[in-house]
């Protein structure tokens, strides 16, 4: 029934004799640069905002001011119980399809693509960063590492369902190269850089 | 899987550039996206260092495959994650569908995967009364238009937004003549929404498979991926064998070269790294092989199973720019199709080695190193070998062997060439003889060099002044 050992035993008279070593990636990311002006900078290139808070106080205003409070708003963030629901977590995702702004917290960014590890921890549903209409994220500062080396050095064996780097907006260009931001998930990102 | 008639290359090639305008437009926009490519590239100082790591990681991989293959699939087992094996693509289909029918279900919406295009997987279900739909917005377009993808990353990148919107308001239902991107893009987004939240089974390519932890990594811009994914019950997902990496970290090299080498971007937007089911969900992996343990015994041949498919050798080749990706007539075009796809049919695909100047721009972008020109003219070689190339063109090759290894002929032949240009040009110059398709044939010279050399040389004024 399965193809699996006729697949293999191919595979193992087919491929080389000799197994070649693997490089050692420890020469790679030493690059130096300000990493907060470059994620900052790489963020804007790609369709991002970075907003610079020092408590929540400020996210919370800069939400007030900038979104409709009347649509939903969802978090995961306790700090932020004020203005977003907290209590969808549990909810069938299907159920989130009219949230207009999510909020969370990303573990760390990274400053050469500005993108934001986040995992189940902390996203309350794996469909909730891509379902919103719009999506803001909390990062830390000091935990801005500067490339995907000290990226996966910081993950490490971290434990994970399902994890994902998000650099910007969702987007798309395929109608004759056209930049369209919003293509199936968030139409736009705020990262609000945390001190 | 033998061959069913295609046209050749160098023949859909000829219809595509007939439209003059949509052509250099084509040429230009491929181009734009290769120097996008390489102001993302020169923006990393180790650039040519993560070539080299991500080259010497791929070969690793393809002399380890099989113990990579085991160690991968127990790792998945072990995180709750389904494995399948397809020696082929009938056999990828049948397990896909049999997952649909086991839960009953009629109706998936799919990611982008060109294996599944390798397969012919959406005309199989098809066939079955599943119906498919493409999210991806360029797949989307194109099945929408019943056409195939014509570039691995960019799958509509032949249509024009006028097409875009004729195609949109025939089966969306948008306003006529309503060319304008962002609008068009709304509809498909708010079509597709519906789509996601309906569909209990989706379907993704993989971009990398971890060995280490058993994890798949997808990468999308749109997001249509996770939308599909995390909405159903069952996510399947479709790999080549040679997607498999051996450790996590490894990722960081390949997510630092994939965008940039694809479309000049940092990375792509979303990189999404799928370990485990959600409680009560299912993910199953389908491990194709599909030739491609026949490729990796070809020693000339196997270091393309190294392509991580960014695309990046298409938007820089001058053919695939004005030829256009259909007249590849491969799921995969441009230069990587073109040594891929003989080995999946030799007879069939005999003309796409040639469609290339052997210029070598592909080899030079390729972020993983595939000597892709070198094997473009390894390929020409064993395809001519074994009889795959047109008669004609055989014929004329063995004519020229002999006229070259010949002085006698050579020089005879030369003269009766020089004879017939001047004095019956109509003999060479008419729709027979290819060389002349779009291009005037400088003047007759009134002798060869050879014979002005005769003439001229040291010696022979020497010999004169005797």
């Amino acid at each position: 029934m399965s193809s699996k050992g006729d697949i293999l035993k191919k595979i193992k008279q087919n491929q080389p004799a000799f197994v070649t070593d693997l490089p050692d990636l420890n020469i790679l990311g030493s690059e130096q640069f300000d990493r907060i002006e470059t994620y900052k900078t790489v963020l804007k290139n790609i369709g991002g905002d970075a907003v610079e808070v020092h408590n929540y106080e400020d996210i919370i205003q800069y939400i007030k001011n900038n979104y409709n409070l009347e649509k939903r708003l969802i978090t995961t963030i306790p700090e932020l119980s004020g203005i977003a629901a907290l209590d969808w977590t549990n909810d069938d995702p299907h159920s989130l399809q009219d949230v207009e702004l999510n909020v969370i917290k990303a573990h760390f960014g990274v400053a050469e693509n500005s993108a934001l590890w986040v995992t189940d921890e902390v996203l309350g549903q794996r469909i909730s960063p891509f379902i919103a209409q719009y999506l803001a994220v909390i990062v830390h500062k000091n935990d801005i590492v500067a490339t995907m080396h000290q990226a996966y050095e910081r993950i490490g064996n971290q434990e994970y369902g399902f994890g994902t780097f998000i650099a910007g907006p969702s987007k798309t260009a395929d109608i004759e190269q056209s930049l369209v931001l919003g293509a199936h998930g968030a139409r736009g990102l705020i990262v609000f850089l945390f001190d | 899987m033998s061959s069913e008639k295609v046209i050749p290359h160098s023949e859909a090639a000829t219809r595509f550039n007939k439209d003059t305008e949509r052509v250099n437009w084509h040429d230009e926009t491929l181009w734009f996206v290769r120097e996008k490519r390489d102001k993302a590239a020169h923006q990393i100082p180790d650039w040519e260092l993560l070539r080299e790591m991500a080259s010497q990681i791929k070969n690793n991989v393809l002399s380890n495959i099989h113990d990579y293959l085991i160690e991968f699939e127990a790792n998945a087992e072990k995180n709750g994650i389904k494995v399948h094996w397809a020696a082929d693509a009938k056999e990828h289909n049948e397990i896909v569908h049999s997952i649909m029918v086991n839960h009953e279900v009629k109706q998936m919406v799919k990611s982008k995967s060109m294996l599944t295009e390798e397969c012919h997987l959406n005309d199989y279900l098809a066939e079955k009364g599943i119906e498919v739909i493409d999210s991806d917005l360029g797949e989307y377009i194109v099945q929408l238009r019943k056409e195939p993808p014509s570039h691995i990353v960019l799958p509509a990148i032949h249509l024009k937004k006028e097409d875009v919107s004729e195609t949109f308001h025939e089966h969306l239902g948008t306003e006529k003549g309503n060319i304008n991107p962002q609008y068009l893009t709304e509809s498909a987004r708010l079509s597709l929404r519906n789509t996601f939240l309906t569909r209990k089974v989706a379907l993704t390519g993989v971009n990398f498979a971890i060995a280490e932890t058993g994890e798949i990594v997808v990468c999308t811009n749109e997001g249509n991926a996770d939308m599909g994914a995390h909405l159903a019950d069952v996510h399947i997902a479709s790999m080549g064998f040679e997607k498999l990496i051996p450790k996590r970290k490894h990722l960081g090299v390949f997510l630092r070269l994939l965008a940039r080498s694809a479309t000049g971007q940092p990375i792509t937007t979303f990189s999404s790294h799928f370990k485990k089911p959600r409680d009560g969900k299912e993910i199953h992996i389908v491990i194709v092989d599909n030739g491609r343990s026949t490729q990796l015994g070809r020693e000339d041949f196997r270091n393309s199973l190294k392509c991580i498919r960014c695309g990046a050798c298409m938007n820089t080749c001058p053919v695939y720019r004005r030829s256009g990706g259909h007249s590849y007539h491969n799921a995969v075009a441009g230069p990587i199709g073109s040594i891929l796809a003989p080995n999946l049919d030799m007879s069939k695909n005999a003309d796409l080695p040639f469609a290339s100047t052997l210029c070598g721009s592909c080899t030079n972008v390729c972020p993983v190193k595939i000597d892709i020109h070198d094997q473009l003219y390894k390929w020409r070689q064993v395809l001519v070998k074994e009889g795959h190339t047109p008669t004609a063109k055989t014929i004329a090759m063995n004519t020229m062997a002999t006229v070259l290894a010949n002085p006698t002929i050579f020089n005879l032949a030369g003269k009766s060439g020089r004879f017939i240009m001047k004095n019956v040009p109509g003999l060479v110059n008419n729709k027979m003889n290819k060389w002349y398709d779009q291009r005037e044939m400088p003047d007759v010279p009134e002798e060869s060099f050879r014979e002005w050399y005769k003439k001229n040389s040291r010696e022979a004024k020497a010999k004169d002044n005797e």
